[in-house]
Formats: C-alpha cells, structure tokens, sequence
C-alpha cells in the first residue's frame, strides 16, 4: 500500500513497541488454520439436543392444521413444538424506530403461528438427538395449508387490487421518505441536458461461508441462558433475547468466538434465532441450531432489490445542476428486527449526491412488504445502490455533453479545502479528499495510458471499458444511528486493559471479531501505548459477562470507536504504572517511560524495573510499597463520537475490463481503490478489507442475484445456482490511501470495513457503459448477466 | 433407517474403528463421531470446498463421501496436516500475507493448495486461481491468498526437500 500523508495525532509511532500503522500479523491466525477453531457450529454440551425447523414452502398461505402425531413418535425425537405453544415462552416484536418516521410493521412470531408470510418461514420446530433424527422427523410431519395470493412485484405492491399483506397495517407501504434541498425544479428547468434513466439492483444475499448458527443453554438451576452464537453485536442479542423471554439482561450472558463470515448478515436476531432461546428455555436444555445452506438462502436477509429512478441536470461547462431520485424497494413480509429494514432506503436517499458540490436535490424512497424472505442491512447498507445511481448518472452527463468522466468529477466533487461542510441532506463532514484520491487513482492506473489501449484495441473489435466511481462512507456511527431511534443498540464501545501478575496485559473490549482484526487492531493499540510487545497482549472479546458493555462491530465502527477506547484505557494504565513505577523507584512519573516490557529512564532508556517485577511487587508484596499507594493496575475507558453523527470516509474505484460482445461476458481485468480511512493501524489489514469488499461489490456487479418466481419460490436457493465470485473469475486489485485523521479522536482512524462494496459495482457499470459506447446502448441492471448485456446488444 | 456398518480406517495415521448409519457423509463421521472440527461444512453439496479433505492421497469434497466408502482408508484432515507440518510453510505464508480472515474456508483451501503445490511446482497466478476456483472464500476476495501460495511455491522451489 502507498501513503499520501504520514499519520498524525500520536506520538508513539517510532518506539520500539510502536505497531501503530504497522503490518504486523494477526494474533491467533493459527488456530484458525489448523483446525483448531472454535466456531458455534462446532459446539457440542452435555445434554444438547438439536433442533429443525420444517419451512413453509408457499410465500403466503394459511396454516390450516399441523399434524405432529407421527412426527413426535419417531426414534431420538424429544419435542415437536409448533407457534402457540413457543408463543407462551417467547413474546412477539415488531420491527420499527421511532427515527424513521412512518416506518410501520407487523408483529412477528418465532415461529408462525396461523399464517406464514414468505417461503422459508419455520411453522415447527422439532427438536431430537441429533439433526439427521430430527430431519427425519420434520418429514413426518403434516401441515394443510390453505395457498394465499402472493405479492412479489415490489412495483404493483402499492396497487389497490394487490392483496394487503398485513391487514392491520392498511397498506403494503412500510415506509416512505421524501427529501427536497435546493430548487431541483428550476435547477432542472435552466440545465442544459437533463438525462434520466432507471437503474435496477438484484435481489442478493451475504452468503456467510458459516451458515447462523447458535446454541442456547437455559439452565434453570441458576434461572441463566448462555447464548452461544456467531454474532456481530453479543449486548444488542442480550437485550433482546432477554426482552422477549421475561428476563433480566443479566440473565442472559452472549458468548461468541470465531464466526465463519458475518458481513452484516449475523448483526440481526432471527425468528429461528429466537424459537431456539425458548426452545432451550421451555425444554431446560441447550439447544443447538445451524442452518443449512438452503435455510441459509432463504432465511438470511436479502439486501438491495432496488429499483430507483435517477435524473442529472447538467450544463455544458460540466456543471452538475441537480440530482433527483425515485426509489422502491421491496423487504419482504416483516421490517427485521430491531435494526429495521427501513435503514437502506433512507441510505439512499442520504447518500446519493453526496461527493458533490451540487445543492439541488429532490428524493423519494418508498419501501414495501412482499412476501419473500426479509430484506436487510447488510455490508455497506445502501451505498452501492447510492453509488451506482450517482456515479451513473455523472458518466451519463459527462457523456451527454462529451466530457472525460474524470474531467467530469474534477469539476463537481467538493473540493479538499472546502471542510468542514454539509451534503443537501444534512450530512456533516469533517474532511474528505476526493480529489487527492481521484488524483491518486488515475496515477496508480495510468488512466492515459489505458485510454490509448482502449482505443487500440478497439480498433481490433475487443471492446474494454474503463469505469470510475468516486464515494463516500458511513463510518463510525454515533447514537444517530439506532439510539436515538429506541433501539438499545450501544454506539458507545468500552476496553478494560490491565497488568497482569507476569507483567502481560489482559485486554477485555467489547468490540468482536468476525475476521477484520479487531483483537489485532486492539493489540496493537495497547501494545503501542504500552511500550509493551504483541505477543504480551491478551485480547478477550465477544462475552457479554467478561467484556464492557458496547456495540460490536459493525458499520465499520470497530477501530475507529473500539480502538479509541483502547487507546484511552491503555493510557490511564500507563500512567498508573508509571506513577507505581516512580514510588519505587524513588523518581518521578515525568523521568520514566515504558519500552519493551520495563519501566526505562525517559531521557537515556536505561531499564530501570521490568513490568514482570513491578507486577510482583504490587499483586505480592504490597507491603514494600510507600504508605497511601493504592495501585491500580487494571484500567476502563469508554469511547462514542459525539461531535459528528458519523465519520465519512471517501474513496474512488476504477474498474479496467473486457466485454465479450458475442457471448455477453464480462472480463475482469484490473481495479484499483484509493480510500480515506484517516488514521490506519495496521495497512495490510485495512487492504484486505478493501479487497475483500470490493470482491463481495463485483459479486453483486456480476453473479449474485436471489431469483423470485412469480409466485414467491426462490428458485437458485443453493450455492451451485446462485453464483458468488471464485478465484479464477476476481482481478488483482491495487489499493491506496490517502490519509485525513478524524480530529474527533486521538487515534483518528474512520472504518474501512465497507468502502471497498459501497463503489465496486458502480465502477464495473460505468467500465461496462464506457466498453459498450460504440453500440450507443446503456446498461443500467445489475448483475451484469451476459443475458442483460446481449440484451442490451439486441443480439437476445 | 437401516442398520449401522462396521468401518475401520486411519485418520490422521491412527486407526479408527466405527459402526455408522450408511447414510453418514464423511464430513459429518470426522466432525460429530470423531470431533475433528477443522473440517468444516458449508454447502453440503461439493460446491464450496470447506470440507475438503484426502482419502488415500486424493482431495475430496467429504460431504459428497459417505463414511462406509472409507473403509480401508486413509483419511488425512487438517489437523492432521497440521500436527505433522507438512503444510507449516503455507500456513506461515497465509499468516505474513493475513490470507484468512474468518478462517472458515482455510482448511479446505490448504488442502486444495497442497493438492496443486504437490501436482506442479510452479503454478503462475491464473492457474493457482483456477485451481482454487472450487473453494469459496467470502472474505479475502482471494488475492492473498493467491500472494500466499505462489510466495510458498517459490520458497518450496529454493528449498527442496
């Protein structure tokens, strides 16, 4: 990776123990490499039983009767449990925030109970003493369904002779949004082009390699659940599993260790979730869960599904003139739980124009229920839908008045000297550098030389494109995310570091780890402030009774807001170590620092005591210590922003590849990513972040797409159908930085987490549109199937 | 249902002896009957990779084998790989690379690596990536890993042993 700006704010970078912006390696990777592990689906506990659930298969239908009979007297089976009966253990929720307003939803039941709502919702659960005994079982059962009509066309949901899914709510329309900033009509009335077009997202899924999966150990001995799952939030399930059982929060301790992929997918509570917490509950028993990976298809949030009208005023100077956008998109039959299914719209309407210096700006975003699986958050929450309308827009108006793409962005993004400023819909920014990061781009691509090629090849009929995508991300959430709106969803993250007896430091944070490097990052952080080496530093996380209270990981919010908390605790233990440290040694705090596990002189680095001594003298002989010194080795320090809602980064990506006119594929031949994540602690762990959100980004651009029928059965729901990115199909990809640290902490890192998915799909559309001009034709649907290109070709 | 089978087999060089249903996949036999839990399953239909393992030298999907067809055999999984070291340079070069970040796909990646380093000594890019092809990885977006391998094939290459 490459640098623009050294980081800043810190004054610990060049010590001995200084790992702050350093790429050291991951603590711990061992155990996950030779097996050793300790995902939830490989837990087993004394007496667990295992429960399945048998799904409905109709989207909507009545549930006329069930019949258990055989079911309950097949070998190993120890209960066959059905809606009422797990509703008198566990309450319904309805999915709504106070914050968004109008956003409405139906009760939803663990498990249904008289009428299901999509194909893939559990209508029993059977519980034996192992999954293959309890999959026989659900084959035993019978359930009369009477079919409902089903409502899948997001575009006729609203229609007055479409059915209302839930009767109670009067309409299909769960929540609406309408934006106005600036004079979008007079802008629009005096450009000098206006171009429209409509832009359309599939349907797709995160596609967790570790299917959800949970074991809930109620033990009625010490009225406690233990929650074992693969989780993003451990306090957010307590609060909520402890809501809907009857219990005190402290009744319910979370414990989560590794999790096989998460991407936003494991940060809600499902019903299967939930039937499995009272299952444990009404059976006092644990109980284990894991999907299998047609549960998974149908039951994990979906996300996307958008279809969203885009208009662009433009003058022939270049002048972008206003932004207006009309979106729908379709959640399925409930608003998820308790996050909402509401947040990505109103994303959308938040984030489309938000690179630019435009003022002008109309939105409407409209949600609505249907009867497919549910639709939610999930990695980089509405931003590649906001980016691929913007940036497509932009190529569109650049294209329309013959402008470079790049001249185009050159003469609309904000300028890097224009912060701190605000986006038409009120988004604060503290600092952003478009156009250092444009700028650093097209160097790193050789944006010329590559325009020579193209035009080269395209002389010899091979048709490639190039496609540039400028963003911007949440990152960093405040309390305006989910507090404000009345979800007990902490934004605040804590971190308890302390010296243990050997001079090795305990970290307890209560952020978790899904695979980014959160208990690197935290490492790194104490060990740096320390003076204390990696390999000394003890990271403990995803365990509601052994960590602080906060939120997780999530909405890249883990270094900027867990790191910060690190960095605080680390420097309060410091300073009690060196105070001890001065008491015994007859000097003052000021004289002494910390290097490499001793207490040094400041002013030569000659040791003075070893942390390892000190730690004796304190834990064992206290004695020898002056009178009225009370050491505190253990130390807890909390983190939320509060000056800005939430830290935006900003980026661009290109996209380099080949279109196969003939055959409709795509080749992907290189992207490039220069991002502003502030402050980065480890620059190989930041990278593949980026790389790894951008591949999950081109996963959307070409491959994945959950396919409805017109009656709500989803047709692709296994992993030889619906396509996700392989190997040999993902391009290199060359990432770089350019570095504006968040003033809003002492650490300055932003969350990096979603940067590489909210632009790649963006990208490889403009790539697509630019390989195509020639043919005059626009492609404006995701994924980019070699249908829709030849489609688009009119050779189908 | 019908009756359990009597199998015999080494696993990771000890020997095991078993009755199991014929309907037991080997994933599930190394997970459940013998706790070997770095095997690990994602699609239960040979399309992902996580749960490759080696049957008497040859890769295998083990949610496409049933437990009985291993009788005789000699199954080789990660733990087993690792215990030995045969792969500790690869894993040494995913670590310096950070080529895991959940780790769930890791040990079927290993193994398919192993697989293509032991075939052919010096794999260029596009072939490691089409080899790797059938295991997915949802996180990495492959690249280190692709890094990884080739950077442990060169080594392999100035050290023979």
């Amino acid at each position: 990776m490459t640098v623009a700006k050294p980081n800043s704010g810190l004054s610990m970078h060049d010590r001995p123990n200084s790992y702050i912006g350093k790429s050291v390696p991951r603590p711990n990777l061992d155990r996950l490499m030779q097996g050793r592990g300790a995902y939830v689906s490989d837990m087993e506990l004394p007496r667990m039983a295992h429960v399945v659930f048998l799904r409905s298969p109709h989207a909507h239908a009545k549930i006329k009767a069930i019949d258990t009979f055989t079911a309950k007297r097949m070998p190993g089976v120890i209960a066959v449990v059905a809606g009422q009966e797990l509703a008198a253990v566990i309450t319904p929720w309805v999915g709504v925030l106070s914050h968004l307003k109008g956003l409405k939803s139906a009760p939803q039941h663990a498990i249904a109970i008289d009428r299901v709502c999509w194909q893939g919702e559990a209508v029993v659960a059977l519980v034996a003493a192992s999954r293959a005994l309890a999959e026989d079982a659900a084959e035993a059962v019978s359930v009369e369904y009477e079919e409902l009509e089903a409502v899948t066309d997001m575009r006729t949901a609203l229609d007055s002779r479409t059915p209302v899914i839930h009767a109670s709510l009067g309409d299909n329309l769960a929540f609406e949004r309408i934006h106005e900033a600036g004079n979008a009509d007079r802008a629009f009335a005096d450009s000098d082009e206006v171009i429209e077009t409509e832009f359309i997202f599939g349907r797709h899924t995160g596609v967790t390699l570790e299917p959800r999966a949970v074991v809930a150990d109620w033990n009625p001995a010490e009225a406690r659940l233990t929650i074992y799952q693969g989780t993003q939030a451990p306090h957010m399930v307590q609060n909520v599993a402890a809501l809907h059982l009857g219990l005190a929060e402290q009744q319910v301790r979370v414990v989560c260790k590794d999790v096989g992929g998460s991407f936003g997918i494991k940060v809600h509570i499902y019903a299967d979730e939930m039937a499995t917490y009272a299952l444990s509950k009404l059976l006092r028993r644990p109980i284990k869960f894991v999907a299998d990976r047609v549960e998974s298809f149908n039951t994990d949030i979906h996300a996307r599904d958008h279809r969203c009208k885009g208009r662009i005023g433009v003058n022939r100077d270049g002048t972008i003139t206003a932004f207006e956008i009309d979106d729908l998109t379709g959640i399925g039959p409930y608003s998820m739980y308790p996050r909402t299914s509401a947040i990505e719209a109103n994303q959308v309407v938040n984030l489309v124009g938000g690179p630019y210096v435009t003022r002008n700006y109309r939105a409407r975003a409209r949600v609505v229920f249907q009867n497919k699986n549910v639709m939610c958050q999930y990695r980089a929450v509405g931003h590649p839908i906001a980016c691929s309308v913007t940036e497509g827009l932009v190529d569109l108006a650049a294209m329309r008045i013959g402008l470079d793409p790049v001249e185009m962005r050159r003469r609309n993004l904000i300028p890097d000297d224009a912060y701190p400023c605000a986006s038409p819909t009120g988004l604060r920014f503290e600092q952003l550098s478009h156009h250092a990061s444009l700028d650093k781009l097209l160097g790193m691509m050789d944006y010329d030389g590559l325009r020579a090629e193209q035009a080269t090849l395209r002389k010899k009929g091979i048709h490639r494109g190039i496609g540039i995508a400028s963003f911007i991300e949440v990152t960093n959430p405040s309390a305006a995310f989910y507090g404000v709106g009345g979800a007990k969803i902490s934004s605040q993250d804590g971190v308890a570091v302390r010296l243990d007896a050997q001079g090795s430091v305990i970290c307890q944070t209560s952020i978790t780890e899904q695979g980014q490097g959160s208990e690197s990052l935290t490492a790194q952080i104490v060990g740096s402030v320390l003076g204390v080496s990696m390999e000394r530093v003890r990271v403990i996380l995803g365990d509601t009774d052994n960590t602080p209270y906060g939120g997780g990981t999530w909405a890249s919010r883990g270094a900027g807001i867990g790191g910060e908390a690190a960095l605080q605790a680390a420097k309060i233990l410091r300073k009690n170590v060196l105070d001890i440290a001065a008491a015994i040694l007859q000097s003052a705090p000021a004289e002494l620092d910390i290097v490499n596990d001793a207490v040094v002189n400041a002013s030569d680095g000659t040791p003075r005591i070893e942390l390892k001594e000190l730690a004796r003298i304190v834990y064992f002989r206290p004695d020898t210590l002056p009178p009225g010194l009370q050491p505190e080795l253990m130390a807890t320090r909390h983190f939320v922003p509060r000056e800005y809602p939430f830290a935006f980064t900003n980026g661009v990506q290109a996209s380099w590849l080949e279109v196969d006119t003939e055959t409709g594929f795509i080749k992907l031949l290189k992207h490039w990513v220069v991002e502003d994540c502030g402050t980065i602690i480890n620059p190989q762990l930041v990278d593949e972040q980026i790389r790894g959100g951008v591949v999950q980004g081109l996963g959307a651009a070409l491959f994945e797409k959950c396919v409805y029928d017109e009656r709500g059965q989803l047709t692709n729901a296994n992993m030889a159908d619906y396509l996700v990115p392989m190997s040999g199909e993902m391009p290199d990809i060359d990432v770089g930085h350019v570095v504006s640290p968040t003033l809003e902490s002492e650490l300055g890192a932003k969350g990096a987490g979603e940067a590489g998915t909210a632009g790649a799909a963006a990208a490889v559309a403009n790539a697509v549109n630019d390989a195509l001009a020639p043919f005059g034709t626009l492609v404006a649907e995701i994924p980019l199937t070699p249908q829709v290109i030849l489609t688009a070709l009119g050779r189908i | 249902m019908t009756s359990p089978m009597s199998i015999s087999l080494h696993v990771n060089g000890e020997r095991v002896d078993a009755q199991v249903l014929p309907r037991l996949n080997l994933a599930d036999f190394l997970r459940e009957h013998l706790h070997l839990t770095g095997t690990h399953v994602g699609c239960e239909q040979g399309v992902c990779g996580a749960c490759t393992v080696r049957v008497n030298d040859e890769i295998v999907r083990s949610c496409l084998v049933l437990a009985v067809q291993t009788n005789g055999a000699s199954v080789q999984t990660i733990e087993g790989l690792s215990d030995s070291g045969e792969v500790a340079d690869l894993q040494a070069a995913f670590r310096s690379r950070n080529a895991l970040q959940c780790g769930y796909c890791t040990p079927g990646m290993l193994m398919t690596v192993q697989d293509l380093l032991k075939l052919e000594i010096a794999p260029d890019r596009e072939r490691i990536r089409e080899h790797l092809s059938g295991n997915y990885c949802r996180c990495t977006g492959y690249q280190a890993i692709i890094d990884a391998v080739q950077a442990t094939a060169r080594a392999r290459m100035g050290n023979p042993s």
